[in-house]
């Protein structure tokens, strides 16, 4: 009995916390959803109307949303599977048994990781400049005239993607570094005898021993891609022509700049909706491919 | 094999220069004169390196407040969500009260729902709470975390429970077998939530930018975003502003990298 008050004397003030400014907030954003909740509820609640799904319908009536769920779809086809190439390359190549300088390098991969997005981001506004950006610069060594990253509406998102990569394959190289040193050594050795080529033996044994973690990574990097909101917050505004309009963006645009929080709430929960399903998609997916 | 070789160390390096040249980049920029980056073809070193634009966004910005708050607020969040998440992830493993695991199974399902769900009536429950545009608006989100809590407890189980039966038989209270056998064995973890709960309470912008109108209470990275809006043409002086703010970061990071591994190996299996 005592023991018992003096656990839930240990757990209580993260659950309360974790109830009051998650789980209610949650539950209360559903609600908000299907509210008129806007600058004058903010005001005097007297205001508030329930307007049942007229949020989630209007929606579907605003082409800015199918825009920015367009951008953002994008965003998440074009770097997800690249970050995932990205990391995989680099994993294979620093568990190889040629590498040398493995710590130093794997901590070079992964600082970009740790760093403050918003203060990366303004670097990767000036590296991709049209004029004076390093990036074109390289381009124009291999004969390439130089591209309007972030002015022109086809360029923006594949520019930002770029940056994404690089800010991100750090995190997902270490865990996939983590999943190859799990593929046991016999394998490798036994393919060897067996006369397998190393692309061969890359193909049969390390993707295959690979897969469960590439799964988990592929489902974090979604999740994490489709927040999208920072990057386009600094390097575009948006722009140009729209084309980095997020959901989350557009839900923060909506939210507050124009007050519009009963409206704002429904687009939050078409992302978290989406991001469910797809997640619920490639679990089930891996599980047909597995068996 | 000796030519595999070649090529993997290469390919190698060719991945680190991607990865360190534009934080390279920004620190050889940071000390050029105004105006010098913005040439073609891009100089990679300045021709005379000068500290004046570190100078100059002391002098003529609020950074050192901007600076101040980043450290502070910081500081703040690793400790209380050390002290919540903790107490709470050790009782999750090591003490039994009803309903304990349904409880955390629940809490794991809550790690599906995005953080940005519930921004909106949490903005809209700190203005209840009057703490819009103030440090406790800015630390409420961060005082719990599943994660956190899951991070702990999975440590913690490895604690033998003969050891804190023994403590029992001898009479410690559970605050009493909580400070001193506890917490010295969660000692490692702690490092690790400590520079998980740093760095991203540093880093964080969404909520921050939300929830702090008053210029005066800004944290760096919300400051940054302002600043380059205005700054577009001072490359430099930009430049100068993101070496402010990734240096703390990237210091503590080479400190304490074990620990943050961990961290993020833990944190990949939760699913």
């Amino acid at each position: 009995m005592n023991r018992e008050a003096a656990a839930w004397g240990f757990v209580a003030p993260a659950l309360i916390a974790l109830a009051l400014f998650f789980f209610l907030p949650v539950i209360a954003a559903l609600i908000l959803s299907f509210t008129d909740f806007d600058i004058y509820a903010v005001a005097d609640l007297g205001n508030l109307r329930f307007v049942g799904l007229d949020n989630y319908l209007q929606l579907l009536r605003t082409p800015l949303f199918w825009k920015a769920l367009g951008n953002t779809a994008w965003f998440v086809v074009l770097g997800v599977p690249l970050s995932i190439a990205m990391s995989l390359v680099a994993a294979l190549l620093l568990d190889s048994r040629l590498a040398r300088f493995k710590g130093f390098l794997r901590t070079a991969y992964f600082a970009p990781v740790v760093t403050t997005l918003v203060a990366v981001a303004v670097i990767w506004r000036y590296l991709l400049h049209t004029r004076y950006g390093l990036v074109n610069w390289l381009l124009g060594g291999i004969g390439i005239g130089p591209i309007d990253w972030l002015g022109d509406p086809r360029w923006s998102m594949p520019a930002i993607v770029l940056f994404a990569v690089w800010k991100n394959f750090g995190y997902n190289m270490i865990i996939l570094l983590a999943g190859l040193q799990t593929i046991p050594e016999e394998l490798h050795e036994a393919a060897r005898i067996d006369g397998a080529s190393a692309w061969q033996r890359l193909r049969h044994v390390t993707l295959p021993g690979l897969a469960p973690v590439l799964l988990v990574v592929s489902i974090l990097t979604m999740a994490g891609y489709f927040q999208l909101f920072a990057e386009p917050y600094v390097m575009t505004q948006g722009g140009p022509a729209e084309s980095t309009v997020s959901i989350l963006y557009f839900m923060y645009e909506q939210g507050f700049k124009w007050w519009n929080l009963g409206f704002a709430s429904a687009v939050a929960f078409v992302l978290f909706a989406i991001m469910f399903a797809l997640t619920m998609l490639q679990l089930r997916v891996s599980e047909r491919w597995t068996r | 094999m000796k030519r595999g070789g070649v090529l993997t160390n290469l390919a190698l390096w060719l991945i680190a220069l991607f990865a360190l040249a534009p934080l390279a980049w920004m620190v050889s920029v940071s000390t050029m004169v105004p105006g010098e980056a913005s040439r073609f073809p891009p100089p990679l070193l300045p021709a005379h390196p000068t500290f004046a634009n570190f100078t100059a966004l002391f002098a003529d910005t609020d950074m050192a407040r901007y600076l101040a708050n980043s450290l502070v607020l910081a500081t703040l969040a690793t400790a209380i969500s050390l002290t919540f998440n903790v107490t709470a992830g050790y009782a999750f493993a090591k003490l039994r009260f009803a309903g304990r695991d349904r409880i955390f199974r629940l809490l794991l399902t809550a790690l599906v729902i995005p953080a940005q769900v519930a921004m909106i009536p949490l903005f809209l429950i700190c203005k209840m709470l009057g703490v819009v545009d103030s440090f406790a608006g800015v630390l409420i989100p961060s005082i719990a975390s599943v994660f956190g809590i899951f991070l702990v407890r999975q440590y913690a189980l490895s604690i033998p429970d003969e050891m804190l039966e023994a403590a029992r038989i001898d009479g410690a209270g559970e605050g009493r077998i909580f400070r001193s056998i506890v917490l010295p064995t969660l000692k490692p973890i702690l490092a690790t939530l400590a520079t998980f709960s740093f760095l991203g309470s540093w880093s964080d912008f969404l909520w921050p930018l939300i929830i702090l109108n008053d210029s005066g209470k800004q944290t760096l990275p919300v400051a940054l975003a302002n600043l380059s809006r205005e700054h577009v043409q001072d490359v430099e002086l930009m430049m100068a502003g993101s070496v402010v703010t990734l240096l703390p970061v990237l210091l503590l990071f080479l400190l304490l990298q074990r620990y943050y591994i961990a961290g993020l190996m833990a944190g990949s299996v939760k699913g």
